[in-house]
This record gives C-alpha cells, sequence and structure tokens, in this order.
C-alpha cells in the first residue's frame, strides 16, 4: 500500500515529533492548534479538556472555512459532521481502506488520519471539489461509463486515488494504475471496471 | 437546463412489446431493446458526484453519536456495570445498560433459549454491555471508555474443533451441540463397493467475514411516538419488524429508509441491535441519534461466513460415473444457533448425478461471533471440497476434469422430493463454452507440474457450481405510476445493494413503456413510502423484483390503452401501444399520443400495481456456473498470482450487460479472498480473543491480487419457464466456485493439493519444503 499519510505536516513539523505530543496523557489531551500553526517542535504541550475547541482555519475546495475544532479531530471528521462535505467516506478511519481518500495539495491522502489541524495551510481537495457545478469532472465522468463501483461507498475514495495519480501521471501504464488504486478498498470487487475507468479518466483529462 | 421533459421517449422505430389485453399477464420477451443492454447505472451520477446519501451521511440537526461498549470477553456473566463517570463526562447525553428499565428488553428467543439487549451472560467477544450517547462520536468513545464493568470471566471454547471434547466449557446450559443434519439417499455402502477409484479428504475453510465497505449503523430519530431510522440494510422491511416487535411499536410506527447502502453481503439481511440501542438512546436524549459501528466492531459482532471442517470420500468407475459420495461437515455459527453448517453440504447432494449420497452436518456453539448468511452460504465451502474432489477423482481415473464433469451432469435436481425437473439448465454449456473460451485443453497441455521449468510454476484449475436458490419468488408489490407528461415513478421496496437493482427496474420499465431509464424516477427501500419486498440477498432480487415491475408497467400500458380506445372511439384489441403514442393497427391515421390523453390529463397520473406471481410448480429455477482460471506459483517464495480467469455463467437473461458483468468480476474477487488472503485468527488457546480484526491484519484482495484479465461469459438463453423476464440470480453463483478453481490451478501448477484455505505464502512455502524434505 503506498503510504497515504504525511511523514512531514504542513509547517515542517515531523509525524514523531507530532505524535510525542499527542501521547502524552489519557482523555483529551493535546498539543493546541497554535503549535502547528508556528511550525515548532512540541516541547511543553498544553493540557486540554476534551470539548475544548480551538480556530482551525482550512482551504477546501478553493473555499476557506473557519471551524472550531479540538485537536484530536480528524480531517474526515471535521469534513463530514462539522462543514457537512459527505463525499469522503469513513470505512474503517483508521489508513486501510482509502474510503476516505482526499487530495492534499494534489497528492491523495487519507482523511482519517490526517488531523484538522495538520491540514492547515494546506489545499484540501475532495470529492466534491471535482464537480463543475452540478457537471461531474472526468474522473467522475469515466466511472460513471466504465460502472466502476457497485455499492459506490469506496467510490469517492477510489476516484480521488485516481485524481491523484493522474495528476502526478497524465499517462500511467495499466501496471502504474494497479499500483495507483492499491491504497483503496473494494468490498464489491469493481477494481476491474476501476482499471478501466482510470484509463479512460487519463484519456478525457488529455480532452480524448 | 436543457428541457428534459421532450426527450422522454426514445427515438421513435424501436418498438415496444406488445401490450396484453387487460386481465392478461404478458408473454416471455422474444427480443429486447433496453433489458440486456450495456447501461451505466441510474444512479451513477448520485454515486459519483458525492450526493448519494447513505446511512452515514445522514445529518440531522441536533444530532448526537451514539457508541457500544462490548464484552471484551469471549465468555463473561456482567456482575456490575458503573456509568456514573461515565455520565458526568463533557458532551455525554444518554447512557443505557441492561438495568436501565426502558433497555431492558428482550432481543430474540431461539433454539438456544431467551437473548437480551444487554444480555448480561455474554457468550462471545463483542457483545452488547452498555452504550452511550454525545456531542461528538469522540465523547461518546470517552465516555465509553470511562464505563466500569465487573466481569467475572468465565472458560470459554473458541475452536469448534473442540467444541464437542468433553470437558469443553458449555456455550449453552444444553451443551455445545447446537444441531445434527443427515441426508441420505441409495446406500453409500453398495456404492463405494460398486466403484473402482476410491477417494477419501480432509478439508478445511477459514472463517471469512463480510466487512461491507459502509460499516453496519444507523441514524435514529423520534417525532413523538412514531421512530424514523435511516439504517444500512439489505431489507428496510426487515430491520422495521424486528425493531418494532423489539421496542413493542406498531409497525406503522417505525419507518425505516434505506435508500443508498455500502454493502452488505447478506450481513445486513436483518437488524442488529445497534438499531434498538440508537433508537433508545435517542429517546432518553430527545435527540437524534447516529449510531455507526467502527470497523473492529464489524468484525466482531455482525456476522461472518462460519470456519467449516470437511471430509469427503468418493467413489468413481474408472470411465468416470460417480458411485458414492459420502461427506460430513462439523462448523459453527458462533454463540447462536446461526446456522453454521447451512447449505454447507447442497452441491455434494445436488450438483452432479450420484445415486448413493450421505451427508452428515454437526453445527457447534463456540464462544465466537454469530454467523449470518454470507453471498452464497455454505455453496464456497462445499463446492472447495466438491470440485477439488472432482478434480482428485479425474486424476486417478485419468480424465480430463472437465470431461469428468461432463460425464456426470445431472438432468433434474436428485436432492428435492420428488425429483423436480430444472426450469433450465446451462450447466454443460458452462463447461464446455467455458472452457472453450479459456482455451482449456491447450492451456492444461502447456501448464502444470509437468511442464514445469525453473521455480516459476503456472496451472490452471475450473470449477463448476449451482446456487440452490436464485429463482426469486412472491411477494413482491410494486407501483408504477405513469404522470401526465410519460415520465414515470417507481415505486419499490426492494434495496440496491450495489448490484444495480433500480437500473436493471428502469430497464424494465423503459423497455415496457418505451421511455428512456432517465426520465424514471426511482423511490426504493422505504417501508414509509414504498411498497413491501423482502430483503435483497440470495440473488433472488432481480427475479423476484423485475417480473413485478414488468407486470405493474403492463398495467399502465392497459390503462392508456383503454383510454385511448375510448378517446379513438375503438377498441383496446385494435391499438398497439407504441411509447409516445398509441396507434390503431388498421388505421394509421388514428391514434393519439399518450400526453393528449385527455382522460390522464385529468387523473394526472395512470397508476399500475405489479404483483410477483408464483413459480412454475413442480420445477426447480437455480443458476448455474463454470469458473477456470490460471495461476502463477513462485516455488522459492510461495507467492501465488492469479493470472486470469474465464466465467461462464447461466443466470437466464441478462438484464444489463454492464452490471452483469461487475457482479461477476466482484463475485471472483471476493472468491480469491476466501481462496487467498481472509481468514479470522481467534486466540483459542489463550485469550479467545480475535486477533486481526482490521484490514490490516485480516487482507481484503486489494486491486493487486485480482487479475484484470477477467472473462465474463454469459451462457443463455434466457429461461422463459423461470419467471416473466427470464432472469435468474447472478450474485451468489459468482463466488461459488472461485476459491476451488484457484485451488485446483494450484494443484495443476505444483502437484499440492492444498486442502486448507487460506493459499498464502506462508502455507505454500511450508508445503513446498516439506515435499522438497520428503524429496
Ligand atoms: S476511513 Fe480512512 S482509510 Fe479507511
Ligand atoms: S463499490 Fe462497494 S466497496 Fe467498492
Amino acid at each position: 500500500m503506498p503510504r497515504k499519510n504525511p511523514t512531514t505536516g504542513p509547517d515542517g513539523l515531523t509525524r514523531r515529533g507530532f505524535l510525542t505530543s499527542m501521547g502524552t496523557g489519557a482523555i483529551g489531551v493535546a498539543a493546541s492548534a497554535d503549535l502547528f500553526a508556528a511550525g515548532k517542535e512540541a516541547v511543553d504541550p498544553q493540557v486540554m479538556p476534551a470539548g475544548r475547541t480551538s480556530k482551525v482555519v482550512l482551504r477546501i475546495n478553493g473555499e476557506t472555512h473557519v471551524v472550531l475544532a479540538e485537536p484530536r479531530w480528524t480531517l474526515l471528521y471535521v469534513l463530514r459532521e462539522v462543514i457537512g462535505l459527505t463525499g469522503a467516506k469513513p470505512g474503517c478511519e483508521r489508513g486501510e481502506c482509502g474510503a476516505c481518500t482526499v487530495l492534499i495539495d494534489g497528492v491523495a491522502r487519507y482523511a482519517c488520519l490526517t488531523l484538522a489541524a495538520e491540514a492547515q495551510g494546506s489545499e484540501v481537495t475532495t470529492l466534491e471539489g471535482l464537480m463543475d457545478g452540478e457537471t461531474l469532472g472526468p474522473v467522475q465522468t469515466a466511472f460513471a461509463e466504465a460502472d466502476a463501483f457497485q455499492c459506490g461507498y469506496c467510490t469517492p475514495g477510489q476516484i480521488m486515488a485516481v485524481e491523484g495519480l493522474l495528476r502526478t501521471n497524465p499517462n500511467p501504464s495499466a501496471e502504474e494504475i494497479r499500483r495507483g488504486a492499491s491504497g483503496n478498498l473494494c468490498r464489491c470487487g469493481a477494481y476491474k471496471h476501476i482499471f478501466e475507468a482510470a484509463h479512460r479518466a487519463a484519456e478525457l483529462k488529455r480532452g480524448k | 437546463m436543457a428541457d428534459e421533459s421532450k426527450d422522454i421517449y426514445f427515438v421513435q422505430g424501436i418498438p415496444v412489446p406488445d401490450t396484453p389485453l387487460p386481465g392478461k399477464e404478458p408473454e416471455a420477451w422474444q427480443e429486447t431493446n433496453v433489458v440486456g443492454k450495456r447501461l451505466p447505472r441510474v444512479d451513477a451520477y448520485e454515486r459519483v458526484s458525492g450526493s448519494a446519501v447513505y446511512p452515514s451521511d445522514v445529518h440531522l440537526p441536533n444530532m448526537l453519536h451514539g457508541a457500544i461498549l462490548r464484552c471484551p470477553h469471549p465468555h463473561a456473566r456482567v456482575r456490575n456495570v458503573d456509568t456514573s463517570a461515565a455520565s458526568r463526562m463533557p458532551g455525554v447525553r444518554a447512557v443505557i445498560r441492561g438495568t436501565t428499565p426502558e433497555a431492558d428488553l428482550v432481543w430474540k428467543k431461539d433454539a438456544a433459549g431467551e437473548m437480551r439487549l444487554f444480555d448480561p451472560h455474554c457468550r462471545f467477544e463483542g457483545e452488547e454491555v452498555a452504550a452511550v450517547a454525545a456531542e461528538t462520536p469522540y465523547q461518546a468513545r470517552d465516555a465509553i471508555n470511562a464505563i466500569r464493568v465487573d466481569y467475572e470471566v468465565l472458560p470459554f471454547v473458541a475452536d469448534e474443533r473442540r467444541a464437542l471434547q468433553a470437558g469443553s466449557p458449555p456455550v449453552h446450559s444444553k451443551g455445545n451441540l447446537s444441531k445434527s443434519d443427515t441426508y441420505e439417499r441409495g446406500d453409500v455402502t453398495r456404492g463405494f463397493a460398486a466403484a473402482e477409484v476410491v477417494l477419501e479428504e480432509s478439508y478445511r475453510t477459514e472463517c471469512e467475514l463480510h466487512t461491507p465497505l459502509e460499516p453496519h449503523g444507523c441514524v435514529a430519530s423520534w417525532e413523538g411516538r412514531s421512530l424514523t431510522v435511516w439504517e444500512s440494510t439489505q431489507g428496510v422491511y426487515a430491520v422495521q419488524s424486528r425493531v418494532a416487535e423489539v421496542l413493542k411499536l406498531p409497525l406503522a410506527r417505525v419507518r425505516v429508509i434505506g435508500h443508498y447502502m455500502g454493502g452488505g453481503f447478506g450481513s445486513k439481511l436483518e437488524a442488529g441491535k445497534y438499531t434498538v440501542i440508537a433508537a433508545l438512546l435517542a429517546r432518553q436524549s430527545a435527540r437524534p441519534v447516529k449510531l455507526l459501528l467502527t470497523r473492529e466492531e464489524t468484525y466482531l459482532a455482525v456476522g461472518n461466513r462460519p470456519p467449516c471442517n470437511m471430509t469427503l470420500k468418493a467413489g468413481v468407475k474408472r470411465d468416470g460415473t460417480l458411485t458414492a459420495l459420502e461427506f460430513t461437515c462439523l462448523a459453527t455459527g458462533g454463540a447462536s444457533p446461526a446456522g453454521g453448517t447451512s447449505l454447507v453440504d447442497w452441491l455434494i447432494r445436488d450438483l452432479y448425478t450420484c445415486p448413493n449420497v450421505r451427508t452428515t452436518l454437526t453445527d457447534v456453539f463456540t464462544n465466537a461471533g454469530p454467523a449470518r448468511a454470507f453471498r452464497a452460504p455454505g455453496h464456497p465451502q462445499g463446492a472447495w471440497a466438491l470440485e477439488q474432489m472432482m478434480d482428485a477423482l479425474a486424476e486417478a481415473v485419468g480424465m480430463d476434469p472437465v470431461r469428468l464433469r461432463l460425464k456426470n451432469m445431472a438432468a433434474f435436481s436428485q436432492a428435492r422430493e420428488g425429483n423436480p425437473a430444472y426450469t433450465s439448465t446451462g450447466f454443460r454449456k458452462c463447461l464446455e463454452q467455458g472452457a472453450a473460451a479459456f482455451g482449456w485443453e491447450k492451456a492444461r497441455r502447456e501448464t502444470g507440474a509437468q511442464a514445469a521449468r525453473g521455480h516459476m510454476r503456472r496451472g490452471v484449475g475450473m470449477a463448476g457450481c449451482l446456487w440452490v436458490a436464485g429463482g426469486g419468488r412472491p411477494p413482491s408489490t410494486v407501483i408504477v405510476k405513469l404522470f401526465s407528461d410519460g415520465s414515470v415513478n417507481l415505486n419499490m421496496g426492494a434495496s440496491d445493494l450495489g448490484t444495480g437493482t433500480k437500473t436493471v427496474m428502469a430497464m424494465v420499465v423503459a423497455e415496457e413503456l418505451g421511455i428512456k431509464p432517465e426520465a424514471i424516477q426511482i423511490e426504493n427501500a422505504d417501508t414509509g413510502t414504498t411498497q413491501y419486498a423482502t430483503p435483497s440477498g440470495g440473488s433472488k432480487t432481480v427475479p423476484t423484483e423485475a417480473p413485478a415491475v414488468r407486470n405493474a408497467a403492463v398495467q399502465v400500458k392497459q390503462k392508456l390503452m383503454e383510454m385511448a380506445a375510448a378517446a379513438l372511439k375503438t377498441d383496446v384489441s385494435e391499438l398497439a401501444y407504441q411509447g409516445r403514442e398509441i396507434v390503431s393497427r388498421r388505421d394509421a391515421s388514428k391514434r393519439i399520443a399518450v400526453k393528449d390523453l385527455d382522460a390522464l390529463k385529468r387523473q394526472g397520473v395512470v397508476v399500475g400495481v405489479g404483483y410477483r406471481g408464483p413459480n412454475p410448480k413442480n420445477k426447480v429455477v437455480n443458476p448455474f456456473g463454470a469458473q477456470f482460471c490460471e495461476v502463477e506459483v513462485n516455488t522459492k517464495t510461495g507467492e501465488l498470482k492469479i493470472l486470469r480467469f474465464v466465467a461462464a455463467h447461466d443466470s437466464g437473461r441478462v438484464m444489463n450487460r454492464l452490471t452483469y458483468d461487475n457482479q461477476v468480476f466482484g463475485g471472483i474477487t471476493m472468491g480469491i479472498g476466501l481462496a487467498m488472503t481472509e481468514a479470522r485468527i481467534l486466540d483459542a488457546g489463550q485469550t479467545g480473543k480475535m486477533v486481526n480484526r482490521n484490514w490490516h491484519d485480516y487482507k481484503l484482495p486489494t486491486a493487486l491480487d485480482v487479475p484484470a484479465d477477467i472473462t465474463s461469459l454469459p451462457i443463455g438463453p434466457a429461461d422463459a419457464e423461470a419467471n416473466n423476464t427470464g432472469a435468474k440470480g447472478l450474485g451468489e453463483p459468482v463466488t461459488i466456485p472461485t476459491a476451488a478453481a484457484v485451488a485446483n490451478a494450484v494443484c495443476h501448477a505444483t502437484g499440492l493439493r492444498i486442502t486448507q484455505t487460506p493459499i498464502n505464502p506462508l502455507q505454500l512455502v511450508q508445503r513446498l519444503a516439506e515435499r522438497r524434505k520428503e524429496g
């Protein structure tokens, strides 16, 4: 599985340093959001009671959202339950299925393994962000035409993974498509159609 | 926006099937113009744009989030549950446990006795002990962690193979034998005496978990005394009846909605305790509650395909004629009488002609999560044994495996009372045409242990199947409502699990009414607004619902034609419905457009009601299939790669070729999981706990495990006797033979008969090393 979780946070905060700051107590212990903004290593974590929120500024699909979030809230949770963008789906909330995949600065990432605070300063793109008004984007169109899903629950994540792949590799080989899709589980087993959709999406993006 | 209302009909000239006279049933379709084509789904836009609202996506004003505390022990008695700290935690709005008066409810009564909603006697790891609702799921989880439970930990038995041993702790007071069944026809002793070759082998399939991508769960909301539940389910009416029964509410006051759902595979056929728990939390807090299980919970508590321990003894003559089959299976439905052995022996009983058959099934209780129906219950396990045995027999008598199967074709159902005939069986064609499409004989010559050089070995294998059900049956009621502009609303209770049900039904309406599928709005899976349907599952949804949809659409046509006859002052029998217009057969100048019918304008809508008629008497409707695959084994590392598959399935009429193929690929993918990657692992010796309760440690097939080269080969024709659409079920048969075909291919490649799932590098390397040692 490709690694979809950043090892380096938005401002150069290392994942290791970040985890240190998170793992220091029982309930609701976390570093304040300001820590991330400042981009400092966690040295003196503040203990916050559960329920204490702080301001998080997110750029999502080109728009700015200011939300109050607990430091432990994931990007996935904030997208879905706070902002109301339900394209990204929870499948495992532990970085195994990819149903929650979004683009962070153009790269496919698991939103369940990204804290909302961590996404500050980045451009987040969700499934909804691929739409042009009411019109489907090319990857979405290709998925619809190729019947690249069954229940459709993994689909937003699959689409974002393919979108991420095509942004870095506009003309992927069959093997590159398989690898690009391999971080996203589909229990319905629509993989073959997903491969076809990815191929078609690449063509559509190239204007064919 | 484009004017869509102008665009309802197909271009002129595409014929619409004849309309039977009022009161008459429609004939089987001869030719179809919409049905059978490759049509993207009618709800594809919703699913790829993110606008489809799954139960997980439902967000109501003032909504809370629920969480469940589950027993961490495989067997324990709850002495006391202390929720005092939890209820004081920030954001916590409701806490319930077994002693909460409103939550002190009977969940069900079955052969093992009565089970309470929060049962103080926890018989498997993951049984519900308490639940909370809080402002955020994080706070709910915090509160769950703060509940203190005093458990009396009891001895457990987690391995079904030990359940009946003396001294094994009893799961239920009556002991660990849940059920034993025997089936017998002919005389196996005589059958084995008549055989020229007798083989015997033991097989085991590991426990497989459904883990649909959308976790089980719901949103529950009360308006006064009425409850509305948005549930991720295969059957809204099934959930409604259980919830109403447990909460002692009239059915009419429980509305269950399941427009979209993220996969079920059988595990969402029935209601779960979580729905009742969400409703109770919502009542206590007087706020809506969303309760989605965590992924770990879906591994523990919402069903599985039971692990099966099987033996099969088979006798055959040198010419390939089967003389006797004797089969045993010991399996477990976990802590409930949940059908651990159900249908495991069906293929042994019914797939091939064999005069002497005996099967013995022993279903035992264990301290493990209860089984639930899992895509083709019992069949992939039985196929794993039977279809590997058929290959072993073929080898023993020096016959090609396909030929051995062809030698033993069954003309009728031997296992059913009175030996009824099948309405259709394409099994022979599946084998012959599948083998031809695969290039079976050539591939078999060019691969296999004898053709091997070096450590990369190729092999081919195949397996056949039937599915015990798949004919559909009553009841089903469907309403088709045609508006005054000709556009249509289709109302049915059935859920679309992702099999494309809605699209197929829209195609049926489109076929009959000559309108485009896009002009059909579908209302489904809502007990408040749609008609009664049984849960979607068992590959019965299309053959159950499609005939009812067709009947409803035909009734609409009949009514429109009566209106036209009155308007044109002629007799109905003289008229032909052509979609946009109704035209006289004799005088082409006598015609009227549907939307010009005054009676329709006055009435506003025309409603057709369709029912599912009975199945043909004394006949059986079953789908059949055969799958062929080629694999490559690295004999140094034990890695197994599937190179290609050909799947030949007789499921009667293909309703939508695009979604049909998708089902086939999906079934194969799931079968590859059973064959190669999936196995529940319980720490049976020490703690009894499940150790791989996540997708990292319990592997589903990924994009890298599934070949891109899969050919779906539908085997016709439509089954004109089965029902008025000619369709049989597809979703289950496509996963039945897969694992056995893979095992047979591995055997062909390596000479090793792997009788236990999963065929992973660990097992293969070990077996290869053992063989090297033996020399
Ligand atoms: S929900 Fe994020 S990876 Fe599964
Ligand atoms: S479409 Fe159902 S999980 Fe992928």
